[in-house]
């Protein structure tokens, strides 16, 4: 099962069988696969979200993501052998064959029932392209012939420069089949501020239309300082991992969106060498000044407007995503302090590792005082187990409820688009009404030449209204459109993620097993 | 039975849900009662008992246990039962109520005869604490406004069982310290020791308190006195000398782990409790919801319901055969040391009174009193060597016993866990990544979907 929740491209269309098998092998024992081994359970190398694809040859989604995390922390290296992971699921006596998916490639954004059973084996940047046409689609997607796949990844964070003008260049690769690129794999370089100028031209475009938007990751004064000034320690390192990660979710949403993917700066984004500096994403230019007034603004309108909505659909799901962003929030709140908790039982078990080693080195007894010693390179263990641990708490589950309560602001801006649009609506009309009555008094007046004028005026505004009534009804069904995939996404999205954790726990709870039938023995030696 | 109860031990109101339920368990702390089934020597007491000091309650002609306890306020009455063929004690069964302060009054009283000076005398348990499931139960009842019913009847259980656990612990010290007592030759034969079993009036030991609070002050200056004493004098016996260093640094380090272990039982305890809350604020956010996300919300918060089970029953088992362990010994650790200060000031003593008898012979008076004095102290001394030699060889063995026990418990009990924690996570694993509509949990083709 691919490692990172779809991060990690299924291989080739020619290792499409070892991939198959990768599924198989999640419960089938029989299983001989070393290489697939590390897919699944390859937490010891390398945390399951770094996009590792083992067994591919010199792919550019394998290991180079990884190296940073092998600061941020102490990989297990060499702990156990590959082969004992196999095991995990004999000694569990779950025992279970399943036949595979057909094709690596097939994918239906339909149903939770397609994306749970895929779940292990698409990452979910794929996508058809047959979806592009907004107006006549029905509400259900269905089902296109021909499948195509988009696989991205960011990876090999470098810092460029130094100083305060320093920053952080990443290495955005994409690998697909579909033929609008020129190339099949390629990859370029980019910094963040260009990935907010991807955001911003995007958003541009298509928020009007009633699209959700993915947000990108947000800007952080502290942790990008601590990076320019040079400090290499561990936080920093964290946060640059914490945003590298980011970054590729982000982009993974983008592609995922049907018509977002056709957008051609998209294209360019992920195809074209040099893109130029996106200067208008900073906060305090000129453009970025605007952005705030316009946002505040906006904000008012949002208290003034009060739309008559036709359609209760509307109303409630607002109020629903509302709540559910409050309730991410807490859930959010929660994560956070596990992984803080865990955090803490690490280097309080490290602490008491020490402790226990003194005591060892005191004991008189000498069977005991190796047993002691023994505890001590235990508990060492079991703290570099709760330090994965409260990585992949924070990586799988934290960073996913920090993501879905942006979505939910972004979905909420649709909603408001949407208003925006009926508030165009609505101001042309009411305008068409006035050139009307104008009109009117200029039949009442008798002034004919002016007549035509008012005429023309009012042809003119009919057809602005008409345009704006079509586009509303478009915007609508957009919007619909879009919640129920987005809900679909977030079902898909969260169970992924849960699997992944129950993963990352039971890869944990097995090396403790292993520790400590270790250490038995060596309890029982003492005499 | 037996097997049953150790491997769950910790969490009592899963191994014994009916005893428990049988005590009058009101759902107020104060007034709590641990019924005599709860706490049959048979049941989990015994076991950790025996964890941690080895052969106690072996012989049967005198057999001390503490069946029932009850919890008012601040005090804690505990129900000291015997049962004795010695011909000692005016019946052959029978059960006192003793409140912690008299247990303390037993100990002193024990560490103040002359007689015992070359004995490891049993550390004397440490006072019942409440205080943190109590706070904790306080600061439930300020934040009940803000969780839901079911938050707050889970938090509320948990406490208890925690409240619970506290309790347990505290009367398991209480029955230790009767239990070395009762199993070592000597002390069990103690008039005093005698009148705490049998005495059915109240022991008013609590006009000592006062007493007490002096006492504590004296005795700690007195210790530390001794620590430069016992440091000083010059050991001409290897096996002292070897035993002082020995026991000096054994005693900060074990004191250390054990202050180390409890802050790590604690982190644990924390991470159980974040696995709770994550529980509750998923199944909040599937209350509001109506979508199909509601059903996977409830099951990702039966999820970690399920963990957090997990993980407190690690926390617990840790706590029990670990944290606890090194707590006693820190005692236990102590106790050794105060013989070796008593051997110490004997020495002293000794050497003192060798001073005045030579002193005494020149000048020429007062011979035959110093003289006496210089073969009791020598005396005092011999046989202050001759037990403390044995007590501190026995001791040795008690305790590597102990740890091996202790040690291969816990880490029995730490397999078990993990493999049934890693079964858990496989099943459900299993069940997120097959869940789909249709065919239920049939491991079947996934063409269908």
């Amino acid at each position: 099962m691919s490692g990172s929740c779809g991060r990690i491209p299924p291989p080739f269309p020619d290792n499409e069988d070892q991939e198959a098998e990768s599924d198989t092998r999640v419960l089938d024992s029989d299983e001989d696969d070393d290489d697939e081994g590390e897919d699944i359970f390859t937490g010891a190398r390398s945390n399951p979200i770094t996009p590792t694809s083992a067994p591919d040859e010199g792919d550019i989604f394998s290991e180079e993501g990884s190296y940073i995390r092998s600061d941020v922390h102490h990989a297990t290296n060499g702990l156990h052998p590959d082969e004992e992971e196999l095991d995990l699921f004999t000694e569990a006596t779950v025992e279970l064959t399943l036949t595979n998916t057909t094709s690596q490639g097939r994918r239906e954004i339909i149903g939770p029932t397609a994306s749970a059973c895929n779940t292990t084996q698409v990452p979910n940047s794929i996508l058809k392209p047959s979806i592009v046409t907004k107006t006549t689609e029905e509400l259900e997607e269905e089902e296109s012939g021909d499948q195509f796949e988009l696989n991205i990844a960011v990876t090999n964070p470098e810092k460029i420069g130094d100083g305060m003008n320093a920053y952080m260049s990443y290495k955005v690769s994409t690998q697909t089949t579909l033929p609008m690129f020129l190339n099949k794999t390629f990859s370029v370089r980019r910094r963040f501020s260009d990935f907010l100028g991807l955001y911003e031209k995007i958003s541009a475009k298509h928020s009007l239309l009633g699209c959700i938007i993915p947000p990108p990751p947000q800007k952080s004064v502290v942790g990008m300082t601590k990076v320019k000034v040079g400090k290499e320690d561990s936080s920093s390192a964290e946060f640059v991992e914490k945003r590298r990660a980011a970054l590729e979710r982000y982009l993974q949403r983008v592609v995922a969106h049907p018509s977002l993917l056709q957008d051609p700066d998209v294209r360019e984004f992920l195809e074209r060498d040099e893109l130029p500096r996106a200067v208008n994403t900073q906060t305090l230019s000129g453009p970025g000044l605007l952005k705030m007034i316009n946002r505040a603004s906006d904000a008012v309108n949002k208290m003034t407007i009060k739309m008559n909505e036709s359609d209760n659909w509307f109303e409630s799901k607002l109020q629903e995503v509302e709540n559910e962003e409050q309730l991410l929030r807490r859930l959010h709140a929660a994560v956070d302090s596990l992984v803080n908790h865990r955090k803490e039982l690490c280097s309080n078990t490290a602490v008491f590792s020490k402790s226990v080693a003194m005591l060892g080195s005191v004991e008189e007894n000498s069977a005991l005082s190796r047993a002691l010693s023994q505890l001590a390179e235990v508990e060492d263990k079991m703290e570099q187990l709760h330090q994965q641990q409260a990585f992949s708490d924070f990586f799988i589950l934290a960073e996913l409820l920090a993501d879905y309560i942006r979505l939910l602001g972004a979905v909420r801006c649709c909603f408001e688009q949407r208003m925006k649009v009926w508030q165009r609506l609505q101001e042309a009309q009411s305008t068409l009404q006035k050139k009307r009555e104008a009109e009117a008094k200029l039949l009442w007046a008798n002034k004919p030449e002016k007549l035509q004028q008012a005429k023309d005026d009012i042809n003119e505004w009919e057809s602005k209204v008409s345009q704006y009534e079509r586009d509303f009804e478009r915007v609508t069904c957009t919007v619909r459109k879009e919640v129920l995939r987005f809900e679909k996404e977030k079902a898909r999205d969260f169970k992924q993620h849960i699997v992944k954790y129950l993963e990352s726990l039971l890869h944990t709870q097995h090396r403790l097993v292993k520790c400590w039938e270790a250490f038995l023995p060596e309890a029982k030696a003492i005499a | 039975m037996k097997k049953n109860v150790y491997s769950y031990s910790s969490c009592i109101l899963e191994t014994l849900p009916l005893r428990v339920q049988q005590s009058s368990f009101s759902s107020t702390f104060p007034g709590k009662r641990l019924g005599q089934a709860a706490w049959s020597s048979e049941g989990f007491g015994s076991h950790w008992v025996r964890s941690v000091s080895v052969d106690l309650n072996n012989d049967a002609s005198l057999v001390i246990d503490i069946p029932d306890a009850l919890c008012e306020r601040d005090k804690v009455k505990f129900t000291v039962h015997t049962k004795t063929t010695l011909s000692s004690f005016q019946k052959p069964e029978f059960s006192v109520p003793r409140q912690h302060e008299e247990f303390i009054w037993l100990h002193d009283t024990i560490v103040e005869t002359e007689e015992y000076a070359g004995l490891i005398i049993p550390p004397a348990p440490p006072k019942p604490d409440f205080e943190g499931p109590r706070e904790k139960m306080h600061k439930l009842g300020e934040g009940e406004s803000s969780m839901t019913k079911e938050e707050y009847a889970k938090m509320k259980q948990e406490l208890e069982a925690e409240y619970l656990a506290v309790f347990k612990k505290t009367v398991q010290v209480h029955e230790v310290f009767l239990q070395r007592l009762s199993s070592h030759p000597i002390f069990r034969k103690d008039r005093n020791f005698q009148i705490f079993l049998e005495y059915d009036q109240d022991l008013s030991v609590r006009r000592k308190n006062a007493k007490e609070m002096f006492g504590g002050f004296f005795k700690n200056m007195v210790k530390s006195a001794d620590e430069v004493l016992i440091s000083g004098v010059k050991e001409v016996d290897e096996f002292f000398e070897q035993e002082k260093t020995f026991l000096l640094d054994y005693s900060s380090k074990i004191k250390d782990a054990s202050a180390k272990a409890e802050k790590m039982t604690r982190s644990h305890k924390n991470v159980a409790d974040d696995y709770n809350h994550i529980s509750g604020a998923l199944n909040s956010t599937a209350a509001d919801n109506n979508t199909a996300f509601k059903k996977h919300l409830e099951k990702y918060a039966e999820v970690f319901e399920k963990l957090r089970k997990l993980e407190d029953r690690v926390a617990s088992d840790q706590e029990l055969k670990l944290t606890e362990l090194l707590r006693y010994y820190t005692r236990d650790i102590q106790a050794a040391k105060d013989l070796l200060y008593r051997r110490a000031r004997a020495l002293a003593d000794n050497e003192n009174s060798n001073k005045a008898l030579d002193k005494a012979r020149l000048k020429g008076k007062d011979i035959a009193q110093a003289e006496e004095n210089q073969k009791q102290c020598l005396q005092k001394f011999d046989k202050l060597s001759e037990s403390g030699k044995k007590e501190l060889t026995s001791f040795k063995a008690r305790r590597v016993v102990a740890f091996r026990k202790n040690l291969i418990e816990m880490t029995e009990l730490e397999i078990k866990h993990a493999k049934v924690r890693r079964l858990k996570c496989c099943v459900y694993h299993y069940m997120f990544t097959r869940q789909c509509s249709g065919s239920h949990g049939k491991p079947g083709n996934m063409r269908e979907f």
